[in-house]
């Protein structure tokens, strides 16, 4: 077993049994916390899987931007603690469904041998070739997506606003 | 040589399987937002794998879209849930059935 296996494999015990903590946990502080570990194990997999470019973004967008905005949600709502249990069946029968058809298959792919032929070379994109290979093959997605940025920001804008009351007042 | 590309997939499924059950199971919107985010990041776990296996780079410039659409995604969820907060003042997902026949 070579270097980067063993690294594989201790990245995804990491990410696994932070993304298992995560969604456990009842404080929703913890579980942000505990997936920003996880997204953090998930940017060096990518970079040993050859994408450091990737590795960078999950690391300023994921951990970063997205978990700081869930952090900051859950801190100005202040969700308290469902006060209702619900019964064990209503949440977890479809989650063993779930994972009955999930377990068929993982069973499936793993025995099948059909994508296990060779192990993975390594092999790394600069991200100097990214940029050029984003630019000239895929730049209509690039300007779909940042469309796609506007209208959300737009839509996330509007929503926040909240009603207007008589006098014309933000009522935020 | 890292492993076997199976192995990789492995991996994506079963953190795709966490964020599944994480929206299945949880009753708070919040939780809801965070396993469509753990799911989202298992499938950019899959495209990285499957970009390194066969050697075509499309699969990691996928990815970067998929942030795109991620970054969207939790911008205007929070934003509804914010808005779903202040109308009801829960965040439980068992509040909002007013839709539900």
């Amino acid at each position: 077993m070579t270097g980067s296996a063993i690294l594989f494999y201790a990245l995804g015990a990491v990410i696994l049994s932070a993304t298992g903590f995560a969604i456990t946990r009842r404080n929703m502080v913890h579980a942000v916390v505990s997936l920003i570990i996880s997204f953090l194990g998930t940017a060096v997999l990518f970079s040993l899987l050859g994408a450091p470019f990737l590795a960078i973004l999950e690391v300023v967008i994921y951990a970063g931007a997205i978990m700081v905005l869930f952090l900051f949600v859950i801190m100005m709502l202040r969700p308290e603690q469902s006060s209702v249990r619900h019964s064990f069946l209503r949440g977890w029968g479809p989650g063993l469904l779930v994972a009955g058809a999930f377990l068929v298959s993982l069973t499936l792919i793993f025995f099948r041998g059909h994508l296990s032929s060779n192990p993975l070379e390594i092999a790394t994109v600069m991200p100097a070739v990214f940029g050029r290979i984003v630019f000239q093959k895929h730049w209509l997605a690039v300007e779909i997506i940042s469309f796609l940025l506007l209208v959300a920001l737009v839509a996330a804008i509007q929503l926040g606003r909240g009603k207007e009351d008589e006098k014309g007042e933000d009522t935020v | 040589m890292i492993v076997l590309y199976g192995h990789v997939l492995v991996l994506a499924g079963m953190t795709f399987f966490l964020g599944l059950v994480c929206i299945l199971v949880r009753r708070n919107l919040i939780m809801t937002l965070i396993g469509v985010e753990i799911m989202m990041n298992a499938g950019a776990i899959a495209f990285v794998g499957a970009s390194l296996k066969w050697h075509v780079l499309d699969g990691q410039i996928f990815v970067l879209f998929l942030f795109g659409v991620a970054a969207a995604e939790v911008a205007v969820g929070m934003a509804l849930l914010v808005t779903a907060h202040r109308q009801a003042d829960s965040l439980d997902s068992e509040t909002f059935n007013l839709l539900k026949w």
